[in-house]
């Protein structure tokens, strides 16, 4: 038996039996579908259910491993970044980077509330499609600088000015789909930042204008080492379309690491049916990647980062019990600046959202003043209020990770290992390459290997 | 090479590294150095002359391999031979002029400068362009001007392709056939700011006296600014 029954106002008493199939939100789109004639464009990430963290489980420590005491004994965070080719790799201090989101999708005081939080924790933040602005430059410790098919606002000074390249391939909320930024959030400044006209529904390219293939790709790398002296660790994001091949081509093209992002990944705006049916779950985005990194004997030399639904602690050390090096969020970092604030559903109605819907992203119309370009609204968000509160989220997750890297006798963070965890479901144990609980059963095992 | 007097400083890439010949020319960054640079055996190495901020004038004195002149602020540069892909890919200023051909995605996202192709530039010539001017005494190659935000290409050939495929402001001057135009590319009537317009272009390319009565214009029809179902087709 599947879908919704009601007891019936009529009839024989069978009640009535929703289709799953054919449900309510079916039904809906069907009807939305007919009366527009036009997709569904809209914000944030994959709402179906994927496997995910939730369903592995960390092991601890008994008899066979022993824990570290906590609070006593030093389980350290740091990574560092970058260190096959660039003259400057960069050093966080927690595992967690804020990913890129563009001036434009968010307000400036968002930017910069970012940076604020990102810069108390330790941690780097990330430009988007749009360019580098002053404010996020300057209240960003460390600024990886994004480098992707539109172009848009991309000059040499930024480039130097940045920590670290990231040229962005994909992402995992619409790998192999360009951006989109809807004319709502298109206003003046952000239109000159990108050299479009106010107002238009901005479509960004999908690929790289002078670049195809790997083997051009390293060729780009290399010309923008030549133009930043070999300092900046260049990066490479890709959504979780192929990731085993993704990451090794990304290796041999001379990435200093590797992000990769799975399909629970935001955006700003791109069409629902690329959202929910593009792109592969991030469990499976960093078993791929790690093994390939083996393959190459490049796992720890090419640094990892993974992204896509990353929320607490524990998503975290699982993350980099699979073999990353960092994780990097978005949307929680969002969250945590204080967006979809239950404390505000009045106003996200008002809106024709609500708070925990994200129906307001591609529409600006955001309440808490974080994804939108109206100036009144964006000025509700205090940058500093909401960085202490970034830096605070991103300090209760490193605790979450830290004692769970310390219950299974780790004193750092990057010693856990898959041997920590067991899956709870077997899909989950499938797409993670970790033994399904109470066995030593992997599904498809055989089909990295045999690739 | 002449204007620059008679004491070229010369940078040799046989035997000698990419990272030191761009270093070289790098270290007159943020200065107003006007040197003249003779850039010799170049062998089609990729990214030369790349990441250039001063009026220095480099003559690279054979074919250029990819990315030749990246992201160019303020110099002159002169390639003697072909180009490979996207030369004077995202310049912001100075000036690029290829004395042979060039291959695809010439002057690709360009901001600001000019760059001159003596030739023909192979497909996507001036995608993604931002403001710069590409002016091509040959033809060009499909899909030239993609996306093409702002600034002017002046083809004295023919086009390819799909010519100004989802263009949003930049003007495409072209004397020769057009293969068809692409999504949202219209022609234009030229009127006298564009006459002027066009004739100050090729001035500026050393071509000021091409005949221009065949020239005609291409531009948006901005009818693709906004999605809306009347679009479905080109979606």
């Amino acid at each position: 038996m599947s879908g919704h029954t009601e007891k019936g106002s009529s009839g024989s008493g069978w009640g009535l039996r929703e289709s799953h199939s054919f449900d309510r939100n079916s039904i809906h789109y069907i009807h939305e579908a007919a009366r527009t004639g036009l997709y569904r464009i809209r914000g944030f990430g994959a709402k179906r259910r994927v496997p995910n963290f939730d369903d592995l489980l960390m092991k601890g420590a008994s008899m066979s491993r022993y824990p570290l005491e906590g609070y006593r004994e030093a389980c350290e965070t740091g990574v560092t970044l970058g260190t096959r080719y660039a003259e400057k790799p960069i050093h966080l201090e927690i595992p967690i980077t804020i990913a890129g989101m563009s001036f434009g999708s968010l307000s400036a005081n968002a930017k910069e509330a970012l940076g604020r939080g990102a810069n108390e924790a330790g941690t780097s933040t990330t430009t988007g499609d749009g360019g580098m602005t002053p404010e996020e430059r300057q209240h960003s410790r460390l600024l990886v600088c994004q480098y992707l098919p539109s172009r848009y606002g991309v000059n040499p000074d930024d480039l130097r000015k940045a920590d670290a390249i990231e040229i962005v391939v994909g992402q995992g909320a619409k790998p192999g789909g360009g951006g989109m930024l809807l004319g709502q959030k298109v206003t003046g400044r952000v239109a000159g930042m990108r050299t479009l006209p106010s107002g238009v529904d901005q479509r960004s390219a999908c690929r790289h204008p002078d670049w195809t293939g790997p083997d051009d790709l390293a060729i780009k790398i290399t010309e923008l080492r030549e133009i930043t002296g070999w300092e900046k660790p260049i990066y490479i994001k890709c959504g979780a379309a192929r990731p085993y091949y993704d990451t090794a081509l990304s290796v041999k093209a001379g990435a200093d690491v590797v992000v990769i992002d799975g399909m629970q990944g935001g955006t700003a705006a791109t069409q629902d049916v690329f959202i929910e049916h593009v792109g592969q779950p991030t469990l499976v985005a960093v078993k791929e990647a790690v093994q390939a990194l083996i393959d190459l004997d490049m796992h720890r030399k090419v640094q990892l980062v993974v992204g896509g639904g990353i929320r607490t602690g524990a998503d975290v050390a699982k993350a980099i019990a699979m073999g990353a090096d960092a994780v990097s969020i978005g949307t929680a970092a969002l969250i945590a600046l204080g967006d979809q604030n239950p404390e505000l559903e009045a106003e996200y109605r008002a809106a024709g959202s609500g708070a925990g819907y994200w129906e307001d992203y591609q529409a600006g119309t955001d309440p808490a003043g974080i994804t939108t370009q109206d100036p009144k609204l964006a000025k509700r968000l205090d940058p500093v209020v909401a960085g202490r509160r970034l830096a605070n989220y991103l300090r209760v997750m490193t605790l979450e990770a830290q004692t769970i890297a310390r219950a299974c006798g780790k004193s750092h963070i990057r010693n856990l290992e898959p041997d920590d965890m067991v899956a709870l479901t077997v899909e989950a144990a499938a797409m993670a390459g970790i033994p399904l609980a109470g066995t030593d059963w992997i599904p498809g095992q055989s089909r990295i290997r045999d690739m | 090479m002449s204007g620059r007097g008679d004491n070229p400083v010369i940078l040799d890439l046989e035997g000698g590294s990419l990272r030191a010949v761009n270093a070289r020319l790098q270290a007159e960054n943020r200065t107003d150095s006007e040197t003249y640079f003779r850039l010799l055996n170049p062998g089609g190495a990729h990214s030369l002359a790349c990441g250039l901020d001063a009026p220095v004038l480099v003559g690279i004195e054979g074919h250029a391999g990819y990315f030749c002149a990246g992201m160019n602020q303020r110099a002159h540069v002169v390639v003697e031979g072909n180009a490979g892909q996207g030369v004077a890919e995202n310049m912001m200023s100075g000036r690029v002029h290829v004395k042979g051909n060039s291959s695809q995605s010439a002057g690709a996202t360009a901001h600001g400068g000019l760059l001159v192709i003596e030739g023909n530039a192979a497909a996507r010539c001036g995608v993604s362009l931002k403001g710069a001017d590409i002016v091509v005494k040959g033809s060009v190659g499909h899909m030239s001007m993609f996306m093409a935000q702002a600034g002017r290409l002046v083809v004295l050939g023919d086009a390819g392709d799909a010519l100004g495929d989802s263009i949003y402001e930049a003007r495409i001057y072209v004397r020769g056939k057009v293969g068809n135009l692409g999504a949202d590319c219209v022609r234009k009537p030229m009127r006298d700011t564009h006459w002027k317009e066009l004739k100050s272009l090729l001035q500026a390319a050393g071509c000021g006296n091409a005949e221009t009565g065949g020239f005609q214009r291409y531009g948006s029809a901005r009818e693709l600014y906004h999605f809306k179902v009347g679009n479905v087709r080109a979606y």
